[in-house]
Order: structure tokens, then C-alpha cells, then sequence
């Protein structure tokens, strides 16, 4: 059985064909403002990537913020729900999920099977997310590839106060001033993303094994500051930001046996 | 499966939990009439199941909706969690 899954994020979508246990394709394009397009394009080009058709694929399912627009699916799984099942597929032994992606943040504790046991989400505040190293990159005008392993580079921790991504763009000016090192700067930004991370996770509760999923898993100073944290190891998979997708095809797959 | 619904932010957390599996136990579901502002609803999850959710549009600003049945002083039984029948809903603040 083929089947794909279309996560509509709130920066990215993202596309994934599976065929039984093997990914086929996958491709992103950025949201933008015109989600739906980007969407298409992606799908596309994973057509494209795989060789195949859209007669080809048995079941199409949608997730992330903007799964209720998904062209071309069949129907839907939430966020929760596809990134608990992705990661369980990946790693079975893993029971917390944390799901960082552009504009929120996601906790999930799940069972075997990835059957979500319990969430939390933050919905509101851009900290803890991409929106929120973003803005602080740039104002520390470093590239946000460099930023997180900047934060690598120090050994001392300075406390960042502000919650609010907006908040903390104008505290980050003090240090800038004082002429603190970014590699610091980096480092307290990153402490204060993952804080807020890690009291999202404990009201589910950090049940080993912990994984992180979503595009901000690339950042290292991120999975640093989230280890540091909690004091335990974060797993985190290969192509990260497809985990939600691969949710996606995978709830596609099981619902349409 | 225990739901937060919410945020938080440098004033506190802001959660709203609903312990899913008793929705299944429930088939009037009271408390979605239950919220002087209406922000409660009937969803079908992930499962097929159907379960109380808080709406879309509240979950930003529980804090704020919430906060005509949360005097400062005289804080009366919060309706939503004197409808539930199996007391499934608990506010975090």
C-alpha cells in the first residue's frame, strides 16, 4: 500500500510518499502566505521525486495547523496524534515526544502503539519555537544555522528573563551593549527556549525514552539546552521535520486497511 | 488521555485539562452548555472517539475567557467543572 501525508505547518509544508515501510519521496516548500499553492507544489514534487502518480497513492492525510485546507487528502490527523505516531514507528521504545516546530510547541506522552496518553500544547507564545531564535538571530546578526552552535561554544549560562519572543528581542540588547560574547548570548537564549519547553513536558511528565521531532531539531544549542534541562538524552531522528508527515501516512495506511 | 489546552506565558500557566477518557462514559456531555462563553465543543478524535476539546479560537486566551467565573474574591464553583459528571476538567490557575 502507498499512501502520503501532507503536514501544513505554520512555516513549511511538508510531503511524504511511503510505500509500506519505505519513504518514496520527500519535499517541502515554505507556507508563505499562500499555504494551499505551497502545498501543491510540494505534492508536485513529490510526484515528481518518486516517479508516481496521484492514482497511485491508496490514501492521502492531512496534519499541522492547516490540515483543515489540505488539498488532495482524504482526511485528517492531528498534530498530536501524527507526531506521536511517527515517532513510535521510528523509535518504539521512545514514550515522550516533544514537538518543536515554527510557531508552538507540542509535549505528547504516548504508549506502545503511539496512541497519545496525554498532551500539552503551547498555543499562544512564540517562545519555544522557531519564531522565537528567528528574531533573536537576527538580532544578534548571526545565521540562524550558526546560532545554535554558537550557543555550543560557551560555558556560562546568563539568565534571560523575558517570555515573550517580542520581550526578549529588546533584552537581548542589554548584553549586546555590555559586550557579552553572542556565543553566551546564544546560550541564554536557548535556555530560556528549552525552560519553557521542559515545564510544557512536566505536565505530561518525561517519560524515557524522550525524542524531539519538528524543524527545531536541527538546532544543536537547542537539544543541548533540552538535555541540560531535563537531565536526560533527547532522541532525535534523521529527517525530523517529516515526522508529522510520516504520521500522516502512516494513520492513512491503518484507516484504510 | 489527559488533554492541556492552553498556554503559557511570563504571567503563569494557563491550562485547561480534560481527561478524554471519561468522554466516552458521557453521552449528553453537559459541560459544552455548561461555559458561560461557550468555549467547549464535541470533536471526534484521532480515535474515532467523541471527546470534549476546548475550541480553536479559545485556546489563546483561556486566561482571559475564563476569567468572569474567577472573581478575585467569592470564587464561585467553576461551572464547567460542576457540570462534568465524572470530573473530568480541572483549570491550572
Amino acid at each position: 500500500m502507498t499512501t502520503a501525508g501532507i503536514d501544513l505547518g505554520a512555516k513549511f509544508v511538508k510531503v511524504l510518499f511511503l510505500k509500506d515501510d519505505e519513504v518514496l519521496a520527500r519535499t517541502q516548500e515554505r507556507a508563505g502566505f499562500e499555504p494551499v499553492e505551497a502545498a501543491k507544489r510540494a505534492f508536485a514534487a513529490a510526484l515528481s521525486e518518486s516517479g508516481l502518480t496521484e492514482n497511485d497513492l491508496d490514501a492521502i492525510f492531512a496534519t499541522g495547523a492547516g490540515r483543515q485546507v489540505s488539498p488532495f487528502t482524504k482526511d485528517s490527523v492531528t498534530e498530536v496524534g501524527a507526531a506521536a505516531r511517527g515517532t513510535i514507528h521510528l523509535y518504539p521504545s521512545v514514550r515522550t515526544v516533544i514537538d518543536v516546530g515554527g510557531e508552538e510547541g507540542r509535549a505528547v506522552k504516548c504508549g506502545e502503539t503511539g496512541k497519545v496518553e496525554d498532551f500539552a500544547v503551547n498555543e499562544q507564545c512564540a517562545a519555544g519555537a522557531r519564531s522565537f531564535t528567528e528574531s533573536i538571530a537576527r538580532a544578534l546578526e548571526v545565521p540562524l544555522e550558526e546560532f545554535g552552535k554558537l550557543s555550543l561554544k560557551s560555558e556560562k549560562s546568563i539568565p534571560m528573563n523575558a517570555q515573550c519572543a517580542v520581550f526578549a528581542e529588546s533584552e537581548v540588547v542589554s548584553p549586546v551593549h555590555a559586550k557579552t560574547p553572542k556565543e553566551d548570548i546564544s546560550r541564554a537564549v536557548h535556555d530560556a527556549i528549552a525552560s519553557r519547553i521542559i515545564s510544557m513536558v512536566r505536565r505530561v511528565g518525561i517519560n524515557n525514552e524522550v525524542a524531539l521531532v519538528g524543524g527545531v531539531a536541527y538546532n544543536p544549542g537547542f537539544v543541548d539546552a533540552l538535555e541540560r534541562g531535563m537531565e536526560t538524552k533527547v532522541i532525535v531522528p534523521e529527517h525530523p521535520e517529516y515526522v508529522g508527515a510520516l504520521g500522516a501516512a502512516l494513520t492513512a495506511r491503518e484507516r484504510s486497511k | 488521555m489527559k488533554a492541556n489546552y492552553g498556554y503559557m506565558d511570563g504571567s503563569g500557566e494557563y491550562y485547561i485539562t480534560i481527561d478524554t477518557d471519561h468522554c466516552n462514559d458521557c453521552t449528553d456531555h453537559p459541560r459544552v452548555g455548561a461555559c458561560p462563553v461557550g468555549m467547549f465543543e464535541i470533536i471526534v478524535d484521532d480515535y474515532d472517539d467523541e471527546v470534549a476539546a476546548i475550541k480553536e479560537e479559545n485556546r489563546k486566551k483561556v486566561k482571559y475567557d475564563c476569567a468572569p467565573c474567577k472573581p478575585v474574591t467569592g470564587r464561585p464553583p467553576l461551572p464547567c467543572v460542576e457540570a462534568c459528571p465524572a470530573d473530568a476538567i480541572s483549570h491550572s490557575w
